[in-house]
C-alpha cells in the first residue's frame, strides 16, 4: 500500500472518530449519577413532588384523555410525526414501577430512559435537565406514591430519517447540552427561583421560542414567540412585555393574575395557555408566580420572529371591510367588549392595546371569534365567563370585516387579515 | 289602631321580602346566563334551539344526562371541535351548576316542517312503543319513558328535537363516533336498527307534540333492558 493510500485512510479514520466523538458529546459530558438514597419517602417530599409535577405540567402530555392520570398514551403531535407520552404511575411491566430515582433523574437530565434509549425531545429534557437531583427525587417520590396502571408504550410513529437513533444522537449533539440550573449571583433570590422554574420545569421556551426546521428552539430567537403546528396556535413573544417603566408594577400584577386565576383586568388564558393554566400554573403558590413574572420581566428585548404573511389586502377594499367591520362590531361585540374595545375587567377582554387582537400571526384572534371558548376554571375564577363561537353565525367576509376594524382601531393600526385565511379555519 | 297599623306594617314586610327573593333568584338566573352567552349563541336563549337541526335544544333535559354529555365531549367520547373545546378546562362543579340551569329551564316544542308518509310513520311508531323481537330491538319508551319524556336524571326526553339531529346521533353511535359509558346500550340499538328504521324511529319521534306535563319522570322505577354504563 503506498504511503498516500495510508494517508487517505488515515484521513478517512482520523474524520470518522472525530464525527464520532462530536455524535456522541452530550453523553460524554454527562456527569454520572449518584446512586441515590432509596429511602422511603416522606409525605413531605411527596407533597413537594407533587408540586413541582404541576409546576412542570407532567400531567399535561402523560394523560390521555379520558384515560388515567399520568398512565400516558397520548399523542404529541411533531412536524416529523407523533411520539406518545409514557406511562409514570409504577406500574412495573408498562410504567415505572422498576425504577430508581437515578433511572428517573436520568431521564431528567440527560433525556435517557431506564433502558438507555435516547429520548426525542418532545419530552421537554431540553428544558427539564435544569432541575436539581433534590426536586427530582421529589417529583419521582410523587409519581412511585399513586396507584399503579397498566398502560403499555406506544411506539414513536415518526417519518424516516427522523425515526432513525443516529439523526435523534445527531439532533442531541447540536442542540442538547445537559447540566443544572446555575444561579446568577449578581441577581435576586427572587428573580433565580423565576429563572430556575421558568427555564426548566415551566419549560416556557418550549413553546414561546421559534424553532428551526430541525425543531430545535433557536436561542438567538429566545422568547420571541412561536407557532405551535400541532395545536394551531401561535403562542405570542414575551420579550419584553413592556419597555415602558411605569406600566411594569400594572403588568406585572396582570399577569401574575392571568397566570394564576385564568383572567386579568385585560385578558384572558386562551387556547394552549387555558390548558397550562387549568393544570399547571393555577397550583402555583403565589410568590412562586411572582417570581416567574419578576423574571419574564427582565427577558431582554431580542429580534422579532419572521412570521410568513398572510394574503395582502388591497387598499380600497381594507376601507370597505373597516365600515363594515365597525357597525358588525357594533352589533355582535360591543355588548360585551365595548364601543372603546375596554372589555370588562375579568369578564371580557379588552380589545383596545391587546396583544393577541394585533399580533401578525392572526390564527388566535381567528380561532377565538370563529370558536369561541372558556376561560379555564381555577380557584381564583371558578365559574368562567364565555365567547360564543361565531363560525355558525357569520359569513367569513363578516368575520373578516370584524377583524379589520378591531385590528385597526382605538390605536391598534394592524393591518387587516383577507377573507382567504378566515376561511381556512 | 296600633293593631292595623302592625299587621299593614308586617304585611309590607313580608311582601318585600318575597319580593327580594325572587329578585335574587332571578339575579341569580341572570348572573348564570350570562356566564353562558357562550352556550346561547348554537343552544339558544336559555338553551331552546332556534336551528334544532344541527344544535339540539336543551332546556328541560335531565342534568344527570347533560352533566353526562359535557364530560363524554370533555374526554372524548363524543367528537365535535366547538364542544370539546368548550369544556375541555371546566371543573366539575362548574359543570354541574350548567347541567341544573338548563335542566330547570322550559322546553318548548315547534312543529317540524318536514312531512313523512303514512308507512315510515306506523313503523317509526311500532319501533318506538313496542319495539322488534325479531331484531332483538326493546321499545324506545322502555328507557326513556311512556312518552318519551325522559327519566331523571339520566336518560334524555326525546321530544322536541328534528329529525335531522336525531338520525345524526344514531348514525353516530352506529359509527362509533358517539360513544358513551360503557355498556354503551345506544351502540347496541343502534346497530341493531337499519337505515330505512332510523328514517322511521326519528321520523315518528320528531312528529311527537309536546305533551302538557313533559318533564322527565323524576325517577327510574323499572328496570332496564338493556344494560347501560350512562344510567347506572
Amino acid at each position: 500500500m503506498s504511503i498516500r493510500t495510508q494517508g487517505v485512510i488515515a484521513t478517512g479514520v482520523i474524520a470518522l472518530l472525530a464525527a464520532v466523538l462530536w455524535i456522541n458529546w452530550p453523553d460524554l459530558v454527562a456527569e454520572p449519577i449518584a446512586a441515590g438514597v432509596e429511602a422511603q419517602a416522606t409525605p413531605e417530599q411527596i407533597e413537594t413532588g407533587e408540586y413541582l409535577a404541576r409546576a412542570g405540567n407532567c400531567i399535561g402530555c402523560h394523560t390521555e384523555r379520558g384515560q388515567a392520570e399520568y398512565a400516558g398514551g397520548r399523542a404529541i403531535g411533531t412536524p416529523f410525526g407523533n411520539i406518545f407520552s409514557t406511562n409514570l404511575t409504577p406500574d412495573a411491566e408498562t410504567g415505572i414501577g422498576a425504577w430508581t430515582s437515578a433511572d428517573f433523574f436520568r431521564a431528567m437530565r440527560h433525556g435517557r430512559s431506564k433502558d438507555g434509549r435516547r429520548l426525542y425531545p418532545a419530552f421537554p429534557y431540553t428544558n427539564y435537565t435544569l432541575i436539581s437531583r433534590e426536586d427530582s427525587d421529589a417529583i419521582f417520590a410523587f409519581l412511585r406514591s399513586r396507584a399503579p396502571v397498566e398502560s403499555p408504550r406506544i411506539p414513536p410513529d415518526l417519518r424516516f430519517p427522523y425515526n432513525t437513533t443516529l439523526a435523534l444522537m445527531a439532533w442531541r449533539a447540536l442542540y442538547f447540552r445537559p447540566g443544572q440550573y446555575v444561579p446568577d449571583e449578581g441577581r435576586s433570590d427572587v428573580w433565580n427561583r423565576g429563572a430556575y422554574l421558568t427555564e426548566g420545569l415551566g419549560h416556557c421556551s418550549a413553546c414561546h421560542t421559534p424553532r428551526g426546521s430541525l425543531g430545535n428552539i433557536d436561542p438567538a430567537l429566545a422568547y420571541a414567540g412561536g407557532e405551535i403546528p400541532s395545536l394551531g396556535w401561535d403562542a405570542p413573544p414575551l420579550n419584553p412585555l413592556t419597555s415602558d417603566e411605569t406600566s411594569k408594577h400594572a403588568q406585572a400584577e396582570q399577569m401574575a393574575a392571568l397566570l394564576k386565576t385564568g383572567v386579568s383586568k385585560r385578558g384572558v388564558a386562551t387556547g394552549p395557555m387555558a390548558e397550562v393554566v387549568f393544570h399547571s400554573l393555577q397550583y402555583l403558590d403565589r410568590e412562586d408566580i411572582d417570581a416567574i413574572v419578576d423574571y419574564v420581566q427582565t427577558l431582554p428585548r431580542g429580534e422579532p420572529r419572521s412570521v410568513q404573511r398572510g394574503p395582502r389586502v388591497p387598499e380600497r377594499q381594507r376601507q370597505t371591510l373597516l365600515t363594515r367591520g365597525a357597525s358588525l362590531y357594533a352589533e355582535q361585540c360591543s355588548d360585551c367588549h365595548g364601543m372603546d374595545g375596554e372589555g370588562e375587567a375579568y369578564k371580557y377582554p379588552a380589545l383596545a392595546a391587546n396583544g393577541l387582537v394585533t399580533s401578525p400571526s392572526p390564527s388566535n384572534l381567528i380561532r377565538s371569534v370563529l370558536f369561541g371558548g372558556f376561560a379555564p376554571s381555577t380557584e381564583g375564577n371558578p365559574r368562567p365567563y364565555g365567547m360564543p363561537p361565531y363560525s355558525h353565525q357569520l359569513a367569513d367576509d363578516e368575520i373578516a370585516a370584524i377583524l379589520a376594524y378591531i385590528r385597526n382601531a382605538w390605536g391598534n393600526g394592524a393591518p387587516p387579515v383577507s377573507v382567504t385565511e378566515v376561511a381556512r379555519y | 289602631m296600633l293593631h292595623r297599623t302592625q299587621t299593614i306594617l308586617l304585611l309590607l314586610v313580608f311582601f318585600c321580602s318575597f319580593a327580594a327573593a325572587a329578585q335574587s333568584a332571578s339575579n341569580e338566573e341572570f348572573e348564570i346566563a350570562e356566564r353562558l352567552e357562550a352556550c346561547a349563541a348554537c343552544h339558544g336563549d336559555r338553551g331552546r334551539s332556534r336551528a334544532e337541526d344541527y344544535f339540539p335544544s336543551i332546556a328541560g333535559k335531565p342534568s344527570g344526562y347533560l352533566f353526562s354529555q359535557m364530560k363524554n365531549f370533555q374526554e372524548g367520547r363524543r367528537r365535535h371541535a366547538i364542544m370539546e373545546l368548550m369544556f375541555a378546562y371546566l371543573a366539575d362543579d362548574y359543570l354541574e351548576e350548567m347541567a341544573a340551569y338548563y335542566s330547570a329551564q322550559e322546553a318548548v316544542w315547534t312543529p317540524p316542517t318536514s312531512s313523512w308518509s303514512a308507512s315510515a310513520l306506523e313503523r317509526g311508531e311500532q319501533l318506538v312503543e313496542r319495539g322488534d323481537p325479531v331484531l332483538e330491538l326493546p321499545s324506545c319508551t322502555a328507557c326513556h319513558g311512556a312518552s318519551l319524556k325522559g327519566v331523571a336524571p339520566a336518560i334524555p326526553g326525546l321530544l322536541g328535537m328534528r329529525p335531522e339531529y336525531l338520525s345524526a346521533q344514531l348514525g353516530a353511535w352506529r359509527t362509533g363516533v358517539r360513544k358513551a359509558e360503557a355498556p354503551d346500550c345506544m351502540a347496541t340499538v343502534a346497530r341493531r336498527l337499519s337505515r330505512s328504521d332510523i328514517g322511521a324511529v326519528t321520523a315518528w319521534i320528531a312528529s311527537r307534540p309536546l305533551a302538557d306535563d313533559h318533564r322527565p319522570d323524576p325517577e327510574l322505577t323499572r328496570e332496564l333492558p338493556l344494560p347501560c354504563g350512562g344510567v347506572q
